[in-house]
């Protein structure tokens, strides 16, 4: 994590609103963590705790590229749609039986899997860049298209792993542990420290951020604009396909309603993580603890009894205007 | 005074707007110490002074943009609290930014109109919007669509269309803040007229202007600023151009254009033949040698800018451009930067610098090739390339670590061009490189590009200060209208010819 120590340094050293900014989300992670240890006593334990991480991974490793996406001062609706979509294909490969060897058959599909995610986002990219259209309208448009592609492959219905060799075989690749640490949480982990690599330490991420800040800025200094913008969701789309790597083992099937509303929980984990949403600033492990925020309000919700979990959707949506919110006022102060 | 008629409690030949003894600390740090400054009705009276010395703070305070730390504001004598911008125009002063405030998706009309709409019953009133923004910037000398979108107008017809706006509010005083910064000789006699007639009709002008020519011909009275104090006030007519310069300095100021020795015969290093860029520019064809600076000349609109951005690729152009004898394409700037042309825009704010970024970020966006270690981005050789170049391009930054938009105009504009030379370019072209920048660090910009000229890089300037193409310039070409009318050198290079060129009226072509 000697990125994240690093990037706190930076900031320090820069201006106390936005160390201040930087520093917001994990505050608030560690207040939840006090009020929920007071809600339930259970809520604090090791195993509790490991399975809420655990269970955040689909929307952290998502809002990891949405991170990219936003940075660059772009947005992407459809990844939750992406995400039926490619984890239906892949189950698809592996119920067709073209590959006998269970083992084989596996890595295959998984390698389909990371294909069709990064061509799902360069599809995103390019006609955002390519046709210049705003990526607000072009990726409500492939969020269609996507989730209504699952619904024809599914027939309104659900696509089930068939084979229980295969499933068998796969399991462990959600439901295992390496060191007693449950192997969701290493991709998290994995996924987050090589996106903060890549956002705050590579010619890549300074140029991301660069488009993000000012685009003619960007462009007057050399910055290939467009190709920066696609590749970030291109990178989108392999973090998507990393999410259904673990989806799939996770539950065995997909349906029409797979994903659904999941492009909102990873914007939120991304601004709550304190990046700014009109580009320029981008903070990978805010994301991730954007994303353990979401999860632990819902388990919190959960364990007490003082509010309904059905309207845990309803918390969610309040959290992102509440976010933007304490970043406005933390600006002001400057 | 006829504005102040109904109102006979006015002591008459009183200053209209009074500043008395304003101080304004921002923290510790004074920005203004005890200054006063009165304008009295069909008086201008000028501001001068360094970047920093304090102008445009005064001037927010007196348009109830900030509120003075000490001292009082007067209004036909009466001490008054303004609590902000509104109030202080609803009393009749009025401010015309340094920055350009306009809604770019909305029309001139539009613009101008803003917050104030004629209406026709229920609807606004475009045909007379329309037909009064026409009018008032046609006030000012230039012609612009009022039906156009700002977006589509360069900096200088925003300047202008900006100034219309203002001065369509009734007005007792008004402030220009370096109104003349973006724009050419022609729109500056244009607005100096302007004033000439508002002052005629008994209202008072603060002028704040870096071009002292022009406070010597329109001013009545000019007062010093340094380091936010008044260190001289005389009547505008005791003042030559050179002692106002001197007085802001606080030093003599010898000679403002570096000296340079004209070289015969030089190596072709450049060649543009038959280059369009649609719309802006037609048919240009021009030559650089090795080690010359050549100026572009030209009224606002004529397409030098646009010119420029089609050669490096920054536009779609087409045309034949030869470096060292070889044909190229720039189809992205990128490829233009790699052949080793740089290109500042002259909108440093809004093209050149990432002004929520620190000074290192900015230093190395276009070269970060060269701050690679495998993958990573090396800081460490980044840091020392920031030191490297805030020595050499003296740039005057309180900390390493702070962000570009902290810093004045000129040190963004020296860590432009160090971010660009950072690049090594052969040819370098810099648009108005000295705009809203202060006369001590314009010697300081001259410098630096004589300094890279000697090195044997070629520069292309365009400038709408003809001065300053004249002193630093081998050669300049004049453009109008998109295409090249005509270059001078030597001994031919006065305002004079360049204006007549610029202009066609000596010719008769103009319309």
């Amino acid at each position: 994590m000697t990125d994240l120590a690093a990037d706190a340094r930076k900031v320090q050293k820069s201006w106390k609103d936005i160390d201040l900014r930087a520093v917001a989300p994990f505050l608030a992670l560690a207040l939840l963590l006090i009020l929920g240890a007071i809600a339930n006593p259970n809520f604090i334990s090791i195993d509790n705790l490991l399975n809420v991480v655990t269970r955040s991974a689909f929307i952290a490793i998502i809002a990891v590229g949405a991170t990219f996406v936003i940075s660059a001062g772009g947005l992407d609706l459809s990844v939750g749609s992406m995400v039926a979509f490619v984890a239906s294909l892949t189950i698809m490969f592996m119920n067709s039986g073209v590959i006998a060897d269970p083992a084989t058959m596996i890595a295959v599909a998984m390698a389909l899997a990371i294909v069709i995610g990064s061509a799902c986002g360069l599809a995103n990219g390019l006609i955002t860049t390519a046709g210049s259209i705003e990526p607000f309208i072009a990726t409500l448009g492939t969020m269609g298209i996507y989730r209504g592609l699952t619904t024809w492959l599914s027939q309104g219905g659900a696509i089930t792993l068939r084979s229980p060799d295969i499933l068998s075989l796969y399991r462990p690749a959600y439901f295992g542990a390496v060191l007693g640490i449950p192997v969701p949480i290493i991709i998290i982990v994995v996924t987050a420290a090589v996106g903060a690599f890549v956002l705050n330490r590579t010619r890549y991420g300074r140029h991301v951020l660069a488009v993000g800040s000012n685009e003619d800025v960007a462009r007057y200094s050399g910055i290939l604009v467009e190709r920066v913008r696609t590749i970030t969701y291109v990178i989108q789309g392999l973090c998507v396909a990393v999410a259904c790597l673990l989806y799939v083992p996770r539950l065995g099937s997909t349906s029409a309603t797979t994903g659904l509303m999941w492009e909102l929980q990873a914007i939120t984990a991304v601004v709550v993580g304190g990046t700014a949403l009109r580009g320029g600033v981008g903070r990978i492990w805010g994301t991730v603890c954007g994303a353990f925020i979401l999860e632990i309000v819902g388990n919190i919700m959960l364990l007490s009894n003082f509010v309904s979990e059905y309207l845990i959707g309803a918390i969610q949506g309040a959290i992102i205007i509440v976010a933007m919110l304490v970043q406005r006022s933390l600006v002001r102060k400057s | 005074m006829k504005m102040t008629a109904g109102q006979p409690s006015i002591v008459p030949g009183g200053p209209l707007l009074e500043a008395v003894a304003l101080s304004k600390s921002f923290g510790p740090v004074e920005v203004l110490k005890d200054v006063s400054v009165a304008v009295d009705p069909g008086e201008v009276h000028a501001i001068i002074g360094e970047n920093g010395a304090g102008k445009s703070t005064l001037m927010k305070l007196l348009a109830g943009h900030l509120q003075p730390t000490r001292g009082e504001l007067r209004i036909d004598g009466k001490t008054v609290t303004l609590t902000g911008p509104v109030d202080a125009e609803r009393r009749g002063t009025v401010l015309v930014h340094q920055e350009i405030l306009l809604a770019p998706d909305l029309t001139v009309a539009q613009n101008v109109y803003l917050g104030r709409e004629l209406s026709k019953g229920m609807v606004v009133d475009d045909r007379a919007m329309n037909e009064g923004a026409r009018q008032a910037v046609r006030n000012l000398g230039a012609d612009i669509d009022p039906d156009v979108v700002v977006r589509c107008l360069s900096i200088a017809q925003r300047q202008l269309v900006q100034i219309a706006r203002v001065l369509l509010v009734p007005h007792r005083v008004v402030i220009f803040d370096e109104p003349t910064a973006s724009l050419t000789p022609i729109e500056t006699r244009a607005l100096l007229k302007v004033i000439a007639d508002i002052r005629a009709k008994g209202v008072g002008v603060f002028y704040i202007s870096h071009r002292l020519p022009e406070v010597k011909q329109i001013a009545d009275k000019v007062t010093v600023l340094r380091d936010g104090r008044v260190v001289a006030r005389h009547p505008a007519n005791e003042l030559q151009p050179v002692d106002m310069a001197r007085l802001m300095v606080g030093r003599d100021v010898a000679k403002l254009y570096p000296d340079r020795h004209a070289e015969g015969g030089r190596q072709t290093i450049l060649e543009v033949e038959d280059f369009s860029v649609p719309g802006f520019a037609q048919h240009v064809s021009f030559q650089l040698g090795k080690g010359e600076i050549l100026g572009f000349a030209g009224l606002v609109g004529a397409g030098r800018t646009e010119l420029m951005e089609g050669l490096v690729g920054l536009r779609p152009g087409r045309g034949a451009i030869r470096i060292n004898g070889k044909p190229r394409q720039f189809p992205h700037v990128d490829a233009s930067l790699k052949a080793g042309i740089a290109y500042l825009s002259e909108d440093r704010k809004g093209k050149g610098l990432l002004l929520a970024e620190d000074l290192r970020v900015n230093l190395t966006l276009a070269s970060l090739d060269k701050f690679r270690r495998s993958l990573q981005i090396d800081r460490a050789k980044e840091r020392v390339a920031l030191d490297r170049a805030i020595g050499e391009f003296d740039i005057r930054a309180g900390r390493k670590d702070m962000l570009v938009s902290q810093l004045s105009g000129g040190n963004q504009q020296k860590l432009l061009l160090a971010k660009m030379m950072m690049t090594d370019p052969s040819i370098i072209i810099v648009d108005e490189p000295t705009r809203g920048i202060d006369i001590g660090t314009k010697e300081q910009i001259y410098k630096f590009i004589a300094a890279l000229a000697a090195q044997g890089r070629s520069i292309i300037v365009i400038s709408s200060e003809m001065q300053e193409l004249i002193g630093i310039c081998d050669r300049i070409m004049v453009m109008r209208s998109g295409r090249i009318v005509g270059a001078v050198t030597g001994e031919h290079m006065n305002e004079n010819e360049v204006v007549v060129l610029a202009t066609g009226v000596k010719s008769g072509e103009a319309a």
